[in-house]
């Protein structure tokens, strides 16, 4: 990914009222209902045909990257974690590539600290984390930090846009 | 969990996203396999045993122009860090809060929150603010501005099924 492409596909969206009103009651989650976007829409005073077609527009716009089901990864038998590397500045781009190799990478960060690479792993099964940091730390040569979650406290996540 | 392929295939389906169709369910279930009203109290069902928090909507922070990412990380007492971590998932400004372990001696902190702004100065201003009012003056802690996401997807847990 070339430097000019990543600013591009991260350069602010103008939103107006109508997409600020539609991502701040979708965060609150989507009905569980034949006709979801409907009720929503209803409840916007807006058509469904309306509401489906911003909706495409924002995850055109990248604003919307899906409308997806929050798991809980222990429920459904799998295993999530949080993970981090020190990478030596001339090799970031290598252990990028090494790392996002990994289909279990789900998110992976950039962050100022020492230890300056940070990612979400996400597996099928809990035993399955374990294997795959010893995977990326083969493939980087690099030690993974593993911070697992182990107490959640519940906020309301809801950004006002 | 006992799963029937079917169900299987619209969790995968699922975990890509619902389409943008005036009846999502009804596309999955097609793909799936299943009627409508089968995807639908599969759905529930996963909702009511806690698989799933809730049907989302999943944004970007940054096309949303919030350019700067935090992540605090915080060293609280082991007796404190529950008390310390719903005080700081109660503010409004605080995304996300868990309790990680500590990685010693590189790592001593064992609480994380998410704070997202428009610009740096505003989040830090927030965090201030955060500080004054939860008493953390003399807690060890640190901020992580994010400079780039290099991947952002969803958590896939189902397999790709080759068909």
């Amino acid at each position: 990914m070339t430097a000019a492409r990543t600013a591009a596909s991260q350069a602010p969206v103008a939103l107006d009222a109508t997409d600020r009103a539609i991502i701040n009651r979708l965060q609150d989650g989507l009905p569980l209902a034949e006709r979801p976007f409907a009720r929503v829409a209803e409840e916007l005073g807006i058509g469904e045909g309306r509401l489906l077609y911003r909706l495409e527009q924002l995850r055109d716009s990248g604003v919307l990257s899906r409308f997806g089901p929050m798991y809980h990864a222990e429920r459904l038998g799998g295993g999530l974690t949080l993970a981090a590397l020190r990478v030596p500045e001339d090799d970031y781009e290598r252990v990028t590539r090494a790392v996002n190799a990994f289909p279990e990478v789900a998110h992976n960060y950039r962050r100022e600290h020492a230890l300056n690479m940070w990612f979400v792993l996400a597996t099928e099964t809990p035993k399955r984390i374990a294997e795959v940091i010893a995977e990326i730390e083969a493939a980087t040569g690099l030690a993974v930090y593993n911070m697992p979650k182990e107490e959640e406290f519940h906020v309301r996540l809801h950004l006002p846009v | 969990m006992s799963r029937t392929d079917a169900e299987r295939r619209l969790r995968g389906l699922l975990e890509k996203g619902l389409p943008l169709t005036p009846r999502p369910w009804q596309t999955l279930a097609a793909q799936a396999g299943m009627s409508e009203d089968e995807a639908l109290a599969c759905a529930r069902r996963w909702q009511d045993d806690g698989l799933i928090k809730r049907m989302g909507l999943v944004v970007r922070h940054r096309r949303l122009g919030m350019a700067a990412n935090a992540m605090v990380v915080w060293d609280i007492a082991d007796k404190r860090v529950s008390e310390v971590g719903r005080a700081l998932a109660a503010e409004p400004a605080v995304t996300l809060c868990y309790r990680r372990p500590r990685r010693l001696p590189d790592w001593p902190y064992n609480l994380f929150c998410m704070i997202h702004g428009v610009r740096r100065e505003r989040v830090l201003a927030e965090l201030r603010a955060i500080i004054e009012r939860q008493a953390l003056a003399n807690t060890a802690h640190q901020v992580l501005f994010s400079q780039h996401a290099y991947r952002q997807h969803g958590a896939r847990y189902t397999r790709e099924e080759t068909t």
